[in-house]
């Protein structure tokens, strides 16, 4: 299946990703509207290494999810490869955030856990990330799978 | 002296959600976060107006605008000029600029209008009927020979074949980076077009491209050696360039690093100082022990141009060169661009194409000469409009950079010489040189040249031209408005109405 | 064609049904299930009070979860016998029942202490399932004193959920400090402090001595009056079935990385069993339900006949109140050592032994704790990451570019 894959030779650390992420999950149609003066919870995040390498950090949409086993609500779950989260049943205890390798689940700013969801919720079609990615650092795409790092 | 800043940045505070993008992209760190007052400052001393900002804004909250703070008004003493005064005042220097001569001096490009068919010699649907773009540059036989079997002779001068008449001229490897050459590479190759080395060697990444590569020898023979001859298409001398004629280039040794010096095959650090002149070039006999010195490395399996920036003499240089072996002239008008000249030179020296062009063309067909040569034009083609203005005053085809440098995202900042180029393209910076993704830029220039060859022949068909071969020279095809009788007289063609 | 059935209903038998069917089509799933619910998780109950969730949301699997798994749910019916030799269970009916492949998911049961006078007291609860929890709901009024005795992870869940729907709430611990099989003294007082800011009231160190009617007198002499009594001491894991019939028990049902017990085709997963934690190689009962699911599942497949092994279980805990989260994992190892920061809003609090993290405690600041719950749970040797920028805040990019280029690259 299609997922995010970041191409770090290409990011440019501006984190654009993570304000059109927090925009398309936004519900609003102005970005203004939806982002100013507030503190965003992206789903993407930009990290930085020590060479001053940067990349993006979102759910790798893991075949064996760890988050998804340890959901004590049942609010996650795989829909066609894609791990969801029901928001409904989500009552914010975060185990998910404690047992994500990825760090790729994050708490929403009210408490509750949220985590990409590959754009499939929203209107964006292409997610956000990738879609205003300046730099074609972020693509959607198949590739092979590779074994979970051990 | 401080002046005022040329340019202001006017953020639009009701629209800024302080992502930070523009402090993020800016290399002259023209902007800042203020945590305490939670605001986004700004020094716009700094400010080139690259618009990298601007165009990553999210929300549309920044523009660059040019400031209204202006020295009094004096037509002779303009502001600029007064400003530069107080700068070598200063500095005692020789002021620097970047990419063609901007100044309001005649395009004659805009001047010229070209010609549609109407009833008879009906005009051509491209989208219906084949439509010939494809050129090839090199000497032409002077007539059809036969072999004692009666079989055509087709020993022919080794020809470039362009699937249209475009090519991207000469930037080194240096003075832009590896990224932009990237892009040009694959680009050309995509294409089935040239993108040409510049005076700064070929990175061996880029052998892989060699058979879209034009290779460069300039006069500080910078990364020239066996194996780069042989890796290109096609060997270029360099012997002047349309934005500083008369005089050579200077890479600072600040631009010299890594693969760069490597290139160039200099010590890293090192200014790499191309001569004015090549000190073995003094006459036409100089010039052709070059040419040949070079068909012979290269078993004359090559075809060799010659570039000359378009000065006054042009016509007579041209006739010359077309006399020393060369197989292609490339002429270079007084508006191309630069990585980095002495203003005064660029801005004052040299002229325009369009008239070099025409006299060049002119003068090699009187002299019976025109096919011993093909000849590309280059300094400032910003269109498919150019171009075919170009091919119907005689160019066999086109150099393009700077609208190059454009579709990989240079937004025309002037500032290449400072090399902090924020689109990646006139820099060395890491940061910044991965700023221009080869996937896309390499995507765009396909884009650009997909369209200009779409227009080429619309404009072709218009005419009832249905072969680019058929255009070359074809002044008929042109007329001239607001033009002088001289400017007329020069440039080949009848003024509108006539 | 298989015949499965499972003891229990919680989370581990839904693990367990679902490991089955990922490898057994087929075969036929019978769930014995006590309570009259579908699985939930039964930390949910406090969020149910809290309204957070409601009886409907809280179903763990969908509506169709047992039809689409082809499993068959006994509601209200419990196993009393287990025959390895014959493989059967007999049920509370009397039922029998022929199986192929077991699993014991019986979960724990809550332990309340000998306490003098609990019988005088007319309201009290446990705090363990739905019932428990709607009983409760039924007792409180805006004006009831509650009193909690236990300040553990389910006592204190309860008084958060409690919080606002009461009077008052007093919670008392024998133990010194709240959250006391989690935390140590510095962040224990950090939670108390903020549990105490939110109106929950402590009495620490001391326990109820004897109880006469509405009030516990404690053992340190004072007395508590109150409406509604629960009781959160501690649970224990329900073992007996399988101790009854030979099969291996300690503290909990010891099984080994495939979920299997000491009998032939008996299988065990959840909070009633024992196993390993490597994080402080030790054998050890941890009630935990991600661990619950995954031994579940585990059990499942290899009760369906493919191959799964949980070999890397550890201890670990998302607990949050008020708020203010709290994040613990591993252990803290004898002789280790710790690297703390910390201040008004939070602690961290990291154990690492012979090079590698063993454990933390982490309140106030939780983002992307599982990256450190990967370094113990892979046991990463911390010379190969760059552990130095992993204290200051958990990243990949202090895993090194290799393990980066591992997990961004491909999929995973």
């Amino acid at each position: 299946m299609k997922r995010i894959y970041v191409k770090e030779e290409w990011c440019l650390g501006c984190h654009l990703c993570e304000y059109n992420c927090a925009f398309a999950n936004s519900g609003m149609t102005d970005m203004v509207k939806a982002l100013r003066g507030k503190t965003i919870y992206p789903r993407i995040q930009v990290e930085t290494d020590e060479n001053g390498i940067t990349y993006a950090v979102s759910c790798r949409h893991c075949t064996d999810p760890v988050c998804v086993k340890s959901c004590i609500a049942g609010a996650l779950s795989v829909q066609n490869g894609v791990i969801e989260i029901d928001h409904s049943k989500c009552v914010g205890c975060l185990t998910c955030v404690l047992v994500c390798p990825y760090g790729a689940v994050i708490e929403d700013g009210s408490g509750v856990a949220q985590k990409c969801e590959l754009c499939m919720k929203n209107s964006c079609g292409t997610p956000a990330c990738v879609k205003g990615c300046p730099n074609g650092a972020i693509v959607y795409e198949e590739r092979q799978t590779v074994s979970a790092p051990d | 002296m401080n002046f005022y800043p040329e340019f202001e940045v006017v953020r639009n505070d009701s629209r800024c959600i302080r992502c930070r993008v523009c402090e993020r992209q800016c290399a002259n760190e023209v902007h800042w976060f203020d945590a305490d007052g939670s605001v986004m400052l700004s020094d716009e001393s700094k400010c080139v107006n690259c618009q990298r900002c601007v165009t990553l804004c999210p929300t549309r909250a920044l523009k660059i605008v040019k400031s209204d703070c202006r020295l009094r008004e004096n037509a002779n003493y303009s502001d600029q000029t007064i400003k530069e005064i107080y700068r070598q005042a200063e500095t005692g220097g020789v002021l620097l600029s970047s990419m063609g001569n901007p100044n309001p001096l005649p395009v004659y490009w805009d001047k010229i209008l070209i010609n549609a068919s109407q009833v008879t010699n009906p005009p051509i649907d491209p989208l219906r009927e084949p439509m010939e773009t494809r050129v090839f540059l090199g000497k032409k036989p002077d007539r059809i020979t036969r072999n004692e079997d009666g079989s055509l002779n087709t020993k022919l001068a080794p020809q470039l074949t362009l699937s249209m008449p475009v090519m991207f001229s000469a930037m080194s490897y240096g003075s832009i980076s590896y990224n932009a050459h990237a892009s040009l590479a694959r680009a050309a190759t995509a294409l089935g077009i040239y993108y040409n080395t510049g005076e700064g060697g070929l990175h061996e990444d880029f052998y892989q491209y060699g058979k879209n590569t034009i290779v460069q020898v300039a006069s500080g023979r910078f990364g020239v050696h066996k194996d780069y001859l042989e890796a290109g298409a096609a060997i270029e001398i360099k012997m002047g360039q349309g934005a500083k004629p008369g005089i050579g280039g200077h890479l600072p040794g600040t631009k010299a690093v890594g693969d760069v010096s490597k290139t160039r095959m200099i010590p890293e650090g090192s200014d790499a100082i191309s001569p004015a002149p090549h000190h073995d070039i003094y006459s036409i006999e100089d010039l052709r022990q070059l040419v040949y010195s070079l068909k012979e490395a290269t078993e004359y399996r090559l075809p060799v141009i010659v570039k000359v920036a378009a000065v006054h003499n042009i016509a007579a240089i041209a006739s010359g060169i077309a006399r020393s072996g060369a197989d292609i002239i490339a002429i270079d008008g007084f508006r191309g661009g630069t990585g980095a000249a002495p203003t005064r030179i660029r801005d004052n020296v040299g002229i325009p194409i369009e008239l070099a062009l025409a006299a060049v063309d002119k003068r090699l067909r009187d002299e019976g000469i025109r096919n011993n040569v093909s000849i590309v034009c280059g300094g400032s083609v910003r269109s498919a409009a150019d171009v075919v203005k170009a091919i119907a005053l005689g160019a066999d085809a086109c150099y393009i950079a700077t609208a190059a440098c454009l579709a990989m995202g240079c937004h025309l900042c002037r500032s290449c010489h400072t090399g902090k180029c924020n689109w990646g393209i006139a820099t060395q910076r890491p940061d910044l040189v991965k700023r221009l993704n080869p996937d896309l830029g390499s995507q765009r220039l396909i884009n650009l040249m997909d369209a200009w060859r779409h227009e080429i022949k619309e404009l072709m068909g218009g005419m009832g031209i249905n072969s680019i071969e058929a255009l070359r020279g074809n002044r008929l095809m042109l007329r001239g408005v607001g033009l002088t009788e001289k400017e007329l007289e020069i440039l080949g063609i009848s003024h509108a109405g006539e | 064609m298989k015949r499965y059935v499972i003891i229990g209903n919680g989370v581990a038998a839904a693990g367990c049904i679902e490991g089955i069917r990922a490898v057994d089509a087929d075969g036929s799933i019978t769930v014995i299930s006590a309570e009259q619910y579908p699985v939930y998780c039964r930390p949910l109950i406090s969020y149910y009070l809290e309204q957070k969730t409601d009886l409907q949301r809280m179903h763990y699997r969908g509506e169709s979860f047992y039809a689409e798994h082809h499993a068959d749910v006994l509601y209200g019916r419990s196993a009393v016998e287990i025959h390895a030799d014959a493989k059967e269970i007999v049920l509370d009916n009397g039922d029998v029942y022929p199986y192929d492949e077991l699993c014991c998911c019986t979960g724990s049961a809550p332990f309340v202490p000998p306490m003098q006078g609990l019988d005088t007291v007319e309201n009290k609860f446990s705090f363990m399932t739905i019932d428990d929890t709607l009983a409760l709901e039924k007792a409180v009024t805006p004006e009831s004193r509650v009193l909690i005795i236990g300040a553990g992870l389910i006592g204190l869940k309860c008084a958060e959920g409690l919080h606002g729907r009461v009077k008052n709430i007093t919670v008392c611990d024998l133990a010194p400090r709240v959250l006391s099989s989690i935390l140590d003294d510095k962040c224990a007082a950090m939670m108390q402090k903020h549990l105490e800011a939110n109106g929950i009231s402590f009495l620490l160190g001391t326990s109820a001595k004897e109880f006469q009617g509405n009030k516990a007198v404690m053992q340190n002499g004072a007395a508590v009056d109150f409406d509604v009594l629960v009781l959160a001491v501690g649970v224990r894991a329900n073992t007996a079935i399988i101790k009854a019939a030979g099969g291996a028990v300690e503290r909990g049902v010891l099984v080994d990385d495939a979920c299997r017990t000491s009998l032939e085709a008996v299988y065990a997963a959840g909070d009633c069993t024992q196993y390993h934690d490597i994080s402080s190689d030790t054998i050890k009962v941890m009630a935990l339900m991600p661990n619950a699911y995954m031994q579940g599942h585990t059990a499942g497949v290899n009760m369906a006949g493919g191959t799964a092994l949980f070999d890397n279980a550890i201890p670990m805990n998302s607990i949050g109140f008020f708020g203010l989260h709290c994040h613990t994992a591993g252990s803290q190892p004898e002789g280790c050592e710790m690297y703390e920061e910390s201040d008004e809003t939070h602690i961290k609090r990291l154990f690492v032994k012979d090079g590698r993290l063993t454990g933390f405690m982490l309140i106030g600041k939780t983002h992307r704790t599982g990256i450190y719950t990967a370094l113990i749970r892979n046991q990463t040797p911390l010379s190969t990451v760059n552990f130095e920028r992993l204290k200051i805040e958990p990243q990949l990019a202090a895993m090194g570019s290799a393990y980066r280029g591992k997990v961004l690259k491909g999929a995973v």
